[in-house]
This record gives structure tokens, C-alpha cells and sequence, in this order.
């Protein structure tokens, strides 16, 4: 082993590797049923098959990736109380609700999910059938709200007294509805509309990079990035929010993730750069005034550095790059979703140009190494603890001398869950291409 | 009935709910892996296909249900039991992980392929032998704890004749489960030839799963006298058991009203279920927690149940959807949609 058996440093990679790969799945889970969604609307309001055969298409590619969501996230949710025996214990007592909550969200949307999938030509209206692709999408996204909450309970806690090592006056909502609750949820919640988005934009610019020009790819195209401007816009503002959150907060961990060490007015957004051993940013772009606009709105507001902290419960630094790597690439996603819908309304210009097709084809897997960037991000940004202020993850963690073992498994399971996963997705669409499924089910041309 | 009875009850209804549904889903893939090796597959593929492909998610739902809902209401188990089932919890976590994405990826990728279908056939006995584990150790003397440092005793584990009964009778209990619905299944389909070989399953395991029942019952006495004592207490409900289950058998054997069949079986299985959880109680492990030192405070029980209550308001009626659609559908079931 490359690691003393440590099981709490075995342990955080554990829950790191199930959790980055569960990431995966959970994101597209969320968003990706509203992509669905909104194509079979078009595909009815329109009468354009085009729109109906991308719902069902999609979908048909989106539930070979659920079931791998579903069983990693039955991994994730047991391996909390394998891995966090104490850190569950206290959360069972204060933010039970929402978890509990999650898995019913969980359940309608599995119901209705396999209801959708099996009844694409059961219904004599095609109304009816699309009415059951809302909840699957209502579940998706709740899921993701309540599990948020969890995650924001864990940057602040509140909604209990904890007297003599013994909690009391538990109010579960208060837990839920915490501070941090509004903004990490509709960021991970745009964020996830947005990623999905960008996945499926990918894959039909891929189809016109290789010079097929078929009419549905360019819709499939269209429709995806107009929805993914729209959702970068959204996580631009709810970005925006977020730093203000941190400053009021969480100020340590915005003066990690900017190695802002003075506090002090006016002060720069560092991009990128080096930290040399006696703590000096080096070449680094250096944006004047913008932390403090980030921080309060004003280039006059006071932004606490971190020499004010006790270095003991500061996070590691390098959580710089995660976070700058998120929004580096969140602006290059809105770069482009924006202009390919100023490209498509202007009239002689052609939004389906190379270049940008390469950087929509870019974006996908980009978008989702963001998602993975923001994770390791606020989830190391929060380090020591795993509650903020009340329980170290040393102190959440299991004791047991077995994890180092458990983590070679699960990392086999996830690789070969991973590559299973892609093979088959390939397979699928390799053998069934979107001409071939046309002519199938005679569509030539739209009727309107 | 106070909040800790009502928590555990509402948990114990989510298990005995994974049992029922979990079984008949594992056992279709063993018959599904058995049939295709001796060339009787063309009988039942069809039926089991038709069943399983729309509620496998929601099997597992079932499942997480019970272990976040644990957390929930009891937040001492995550302590005790998770950090004592590490590996069996874990491994149980792989076999699910392996069962339910090779199931999707063998029915969705349209390709079938035989480590596929064997992957989902030995899982189906694996993990319910890995599952019962719990049960097993809730019994206690299987949990070391000193110095607030709790440790699983593999050797006692492995080497008790209590925990083998239990397996075994989890993998008797899913395959008679499991043929007794597929046999009502096939019969609304009016599929003869797969309802005959069904049928004939549904028999060979019926009698070993009372009589494995029976072995555990006699074997728990050596085990925790308390508790063994406390289920003669309550001796009626297991009488009334074995009573669901000879109606079940005499109904399958003369292939009569094979929906009360079933019906009988998860009769049979709800008493004896329910009879041993409420004899187990108080504890939730021997002899470390009882649900009333491991209980969340009162304000979370609350707003839990009303949670469960809320959820089950929206549930219910999805599952009726979907029940309607695909078990209740005549149409759906003759593969005639």
C-alpha cells in the first residue's frame, strides 16, 4: 500500500471515489430528464418528429446511466454510515429529515421513470405520455435539493443546541433551511441543467464534426445550447451570491480558495499563479477590486484574509486551482452557449461553423470536470471539518482496519462499472444510428 | 404506541416490503441464469422480461429506504452497525452495484450475453445471503466492544451454524417467493408452458423453506434464549404462518386462484417477519441498543413521520400507476403491448 493504514485518510479517498463517480451519474440524472422533457414538449407543440425521436433517444441512453446513478448512489448512502459511523449518528439526530426526504423523491421519480420508459406507444395521446416525463423530472431535481441541503447543513450547522456534549432543541427545518441552503442548492442544481446540456450539445456537434449534417443533429444542437445559455447565465448569478455567501460565512474558506492572506479592502481576485514557501502569489493574474465586489458588491468591502485564522482549522490552499478551474470553465461554457445563440439569430451567420463545434464538443466533458473540480473544491474547502465548528472528519470517521481493502474493490467496481457503462452506450448508438431509426419509423420530413 | 414503536414499525414495513419485492426480482434472475443452462430459458425468458424490466428501480428504493430511515430514527445504529459491517455491508453494496447495472446494461444495450446473465443470476442468491448478516448479528455475540471501539467477530461469524440456517433460509425463502409470484405472473399472461415449469418450481422450494424456517427457529434457542423465549410468546402468529403457507401450497398444487396464492405467501412471510421483529424487541442488537437508548429526539421523530406520512400520500397512488400498468394490465402481461 502507498498509504499507512490510516482509516480516516483511507476513508476521505473512499468517499471521494464513490462520490466522484457517482457525481458522474448524479449530475446528468438531474438534468438530463428536463432535457427530455423540454424536447418532447417541442416534439408536441411543433408536430416535429424530429423532437420526439431526440426525447426518445435520449432517454433511451439516460437510463443505462441512471442505473449506475442508482447503484452508486446505494453505495454512497450506506457507505456514510460504513465510512462516518459518528459523523451519522449526529447527523441522524439533526439532518435526518432531508435524507430521509431525498430517497422519497428518489422513489416517485424511479416509478414514474419506468412508467415512462414502457409506455412511449401505450397512451392514444402523446399529452398523457409526456405528462409522466414532469415527475421524473420533479423527482430528479428534488433529490438534489434535499441531498443539498445535507451538504449545506455540513458547512453550517444550525438548528440544534449542543449543551454538554448533548444535542437539544432540534428543529430539523431550521437544519435544512441553513444559509448556505439557497445558494449551494440552485448551484448545483443549475449547474447540473447546465452540464447535462452541454453533454448532449456535445454529442450532436460531435455527429457534425464528422460531417453529418442530418437536420436533427443541428435541432439537437439548437435546442441544447439555447437552454445551456440560459442555465450559464443562471450559474453565473447564483456564483455571484455564492461569494457573497462565503464572505458573510464562511470567509476562510474564500480566503483559501483566493489566497487572500491581509484582510483589507479593495481587494484583488487572484487568478491562477503560484504560492512560493513564504506564502507570495506569483505570476498570477491579478483582477483589481473584483474579490471585494465579489465578496459585498463594493470595491470598499473588507475582505478577512487568512492570516486572521488559526491555521490549525484553515483548509489546504491548492483548493485555488479546483476553484479557479470551475470558473474558468463555467465562463468558457457561457462563452460559447452565447454565442452560438447570437450566431443562430443573426441572420447570414452560420451557428453550425467547425470551430464552434470543436468547443461545444469541448465543452461536455469540460462541463463535467468543472462539476468535479467544485466538488473536490468546497468539499476539501470545508477541511478540517466535516461539520463546521462542531466535528473534525478525523473525528466522524470509522475506526475499523479494513478500509484500505474495501477501497482497491469499490475502485475495480467503479472502473469496471465505468467502461461497461460506455461500452454499452456506444454499442446502442453505434447500432442504431438516427437515420437508420428514422427511415424505421417512416419520418422523412416534419409537417410543419 | 410511542414514537420508537412507530419508527421501527414504519422501517420494519419498508424491509418486509424490500423482502417481497427483492425476492421475487432475485429469484427471476437465478431461474432466468438456471433455465438458459439447461436450454428451458424460450419458456420463461418472455414472462420474467415483461415483469422485471419496469420496477427494478424501485426494488432497490425499498432498500435504501430502510438504512436512511435507520439513521433517521435510530442514529445509534449507524455507530454500532456501521462500523461492525464494514465489509459485509460493503460487499453486499458491490453485488447490488454489479446485479443492478449489469441488468440494465443487458437489457437496454438489447444485448444479451452470458456473463451478463450469470452476473445477475449468482447475485440474486449472493446478496441476500450477504443481506441477512444484519439479522444475524442483531442477535448478539457476534459484536465485540470495548473502549467504545466496536468489532464484527468473523470467526464466530463464520463459524456459527445460526448464521448458515439464516442464509440458507434467506436463499430457500427468495426462490419459493420468487416462483409463487412468477407462477401467478405467468397464469394472468396465459403462458402454459411457463405457468407448468413456474409451478413446478414454486413447489420443489416450498418445503424447504418452511423447513429452514423451522431449523432457525430451533437453532436461535442456542443462540439468544431471550429471544427464542419471546417468540414461543408469541407462538400464534408463527401458527398462523404455517397456516398461510399450507394454503399457498394446496392452492399452487391444484393450480387453482393462484393470485390468492401468492397473496397467502406474503401472508405467511408478513407473520413470520413481524413475529420475529416484535419478539426481537426491544433490542436492535443484543445486548448493546434497544430502540429506546438509540432513539433521535423527539422533534426529528415527528417531523420524520410526517415526512413518511406526506411520502406515502404521493406514493401510494404512483405505485397503484404503476401496478395498474404493468401487473393488473391483461394486455401488458400477454405481451400483447
Amino acid at each position: 500500500m502507498f498509504f499507512e493504514n490510516d482509516p480516516v485518510l483511507l476513508s476521505r479517498i473512499l468517499t471521494y471515489v464513490t462520490l466522484g463517480f457517482h457525481v458522474i451519474f448524479a449530475t446528468i440524472g438531474v438534468g438530463i430528464p428536463l432535457m427530455i422533457a423540454i424536447a418532447e414538449w417541442i416534439g408536441i407543440k411543433r408536430n416535429d418528429p424530429h423532437y420526439t425521436l431526440l426525447a426518445r433517444r435520449w432517454a433511451r441512453g439516460f437510463v443505462v446511466t441512471v442505473a449506475v446513478g442508482v447503484v452508486t448512489g446505494t453505495a454512497i448512502g450506506l457507505q456514510l454510515s460504513l465510512l462516518w459511523p459518528n459523523f451519522m449518528q449526529a447527523a441522524g439526530h439533526t439532518i435526518g429529515l432531508p435524507m430521509f426526504m431525498e430517497v422519497f423523491a428518489f422513489f416517485f421519480e424511479a416509478i414514474f421513470l419506468g412508467i415512462y420508459l414502457y409506455t412511449w406507444d401505450r397512451f392514444k395521446s402523446k399529452m398523457k405520455h409526456f405528462l409522466l416525463i414532469i415527475p421524473v423530472a420533479i423527482g430528479a431535481t428534488a433529490s438534489a435539493f434535499f441531498i443539498t441541503t445535507v451538504n449545506a447543513f455540513m458547512n453550517v450547522p444550525q438548528g440544534f443546541e449542543f449543551v454538554n456534549g448533548v444535542l437539544t432543541d432540534v428543529n430539523p427545518l431550521a437544519a435544512m433551511f441553513n444559509p448556505a441552503t439557497p445558494t449551494k442548492v440552485s448551484h448545483v442544481i443549475l449547474a447540473s441543467y447546465l452540464t447535462s446540456a452541454f453533454i448532449l450539445g456535445a454529442i450532436a456537434a460531435i455527429h457534425l464534426i464528422r460531417g453529418n449534417k442530418h437536420v436533427y443533429h443541428k435541432k439537437a444542437l439548437h435546442l441544447t445550447m439555447v437552454s445551456a445559455a440560459i442555465f450559464a447565465i443562471g450559474t453565473a448569478l447564483v456564483g455571484d451570491f455564492s461569494g457573497k455567501y462565503l464572505h458573510e460565512y464562511q470567509p476562510e474558506k474564500l480566503a483559501a480558495a483566493e489566497w487572500h492572506f491581509e484582510t483589507e479592502s479593495e481587494a484583488p481576485l487572484i487568478l491562477g499563479g503560484i504560492l512560493t514557501e513564504d506564502n507570495e502569489v506569483k505570476y498570477a493574474l491579478e483582477i483589481p477590486y473584483a474579490l471585494s465586489i465579489l465578496s459585498g458588491g463594493t470595491p470598499d468591502t473588507e475582505v478577512k484574509g487568512l492570516n486572521e485564522f488559526d491555521p490549525e482549522v484553515l483548509p489546504p490552499l491548492w483548493i485555488h486551482y479546483f476553484f479557479d478551474l470551475m470558473v474558468f470553465i463555467g465562463m468558457f461554457l457561457a462563452t460559447v452557449s452565447i454565442l452560438f445563440v447570437v450566431l443562430s439569430r443573426k441572420k447570414g451567420w452560420n451557428p453550425f461553423n467547425r470551430p464552434l463545434a470543436w468547443m461545444i464538443a469541448a465543452g461536455g466533458p469540460l462541463s463535467m470536470l468543472a462539476i468535479q473540480s467544485g466538488w473536490v473544491f468546497t468539499e476539501v474547502g470545508r477541511q478540517p471539518w466535516i461539520l463546521r465548528g462542531l466535528m473534525t472528519t478525523a473525528e466522524g470517521a470509522t475506526t475499523s482496519s479494513h478500509v484500505g481493502l474495501m477501497l482497491i474493490l469499490f475502485s475495480v467496481l467503479y472502473l469496471v462499472l465505468g467502461v461497461t457503462c460506455a461500452v454499452v452506450l456506444r454499442k446502442m448508438f453505434k447500432g442504431n444510428p438516427v437515420e437508420h431509426e428514422l427511415e424505421e419509423r417512416g419520418i422523412s420530413q416534419p409537417t410543419a | 404506541m410511542t414514537y420508537e414503536v412507530i419508527g421501527i414499525t414504519v422501517l420494519w414495513i419498508f424491509l418486509y416490503g424490500y423482502l417481497i419485492v427483492a425476492s421475487v426480482d432475485f429469484g427471476a434472475g437465478f431461474y432466468s441464469y438456471y433455465t438458459k443452462r439447461t436450454n428451458k430459458n424460450h419458456i420463461i425468458h418472455d414472462i420474467i422480461q415483461r415483469y422485471l424490466s419496469p420496477v427494478w428501480e424501485v426494488t432497490n428504493v425499498f432498500l435504501v429506504f430502510f438504512f436512511i430511515g435507520i439513521v433517521g430514527f435510530f442514529p445509534a445504529t449507524a455507530f454500532y452497525y456501521g462500523t461492525a459491517l464494514l465489509i459485509p455491508g460493503s460487499v453486499a453494496i458491490i453485488l447490488l452495484a454489479i446485479r443492478g447495472s449489469y441488468y440494465a446494461f443487458a437489457t437496454y444495450g438489447a444485448h444479451e450475453s452470458k456473463i451478463y446473465t450469470f452476473l445477475y443470476g449468482a447475485t440474486g442468491l449472493l446478496i441476500p445471503a450477504s443481506l441477512t448478516t444484519v439479522l444475524t448479528i442483531s442477535e448478539g455475540g457476534y459484536i465485540s466492544y470495548e473502549d467504545g471501539n466496536v468489532q464484527l467477530l468473523y470467526g464466530e461469524l463464520f463459524g456459527s451454524l445460526y448464521s448458515w440456517g439464516v442464509v440458507l433460509l434467506a436463499i430457500v425463502s427468495v426462490l419459493f417467493i420468487s416462483a409463487s409470484f412468477l407462477t401467478y405472473y405467468a397464469s394472468r399472461a396465459k403462458d402454459r408452458n411457463a405457468l407448468a415449469l413456474l409451478r413446478k418450481y414454486a413447489l420443489i422450494w416450498s418445503f424447504p423453506s418452511i423447513g429452514m424456517g423451522v431449523v432457525v427457529f430451533l437453532l436461535l434457542s442456542q443462540r439468544n434464549a431471550e429471544h427464542f423465549q419471546n417468540m414461543v410468546d408469541i407462538w400464534w402468529v408463527f401458527a398462523l404462518s404455517l397456516a398461510a403457507f399450507a394454503a399457498a401450497t394446496y392452492l399452487i398444487w391444484q393450480k387453482k386462484a393462484l393470485g390468492v396464492a401468492f397473496i397467502m405467501v406474503m401472508i405467511q412471510y408478513f407473520l413470520a417477519f413481524f413475529g420475529y421483529g416484535a419478539s426481537h424487541l426491544p433490542y436492535l442488537l443484543y445486548p448493546y441498543l434497544t430502540i429506546y437508548d438509540g432513539f433521535t429526539n423527539e422533534t426529528m421523530a415527528i417531523a420524520l413521520i410526517a415526512a413518511f406520512i406526506g411520502g406515502l400520500a404521493m406514493l401510494i397512488p404512483s405505485l397503484y400507476l404503476l401496478m395498474k400498468l404493468f401487473l393488473f394490465d391483461a394486455d401488458y402481461i400477454e405481451g400483447k403491448k
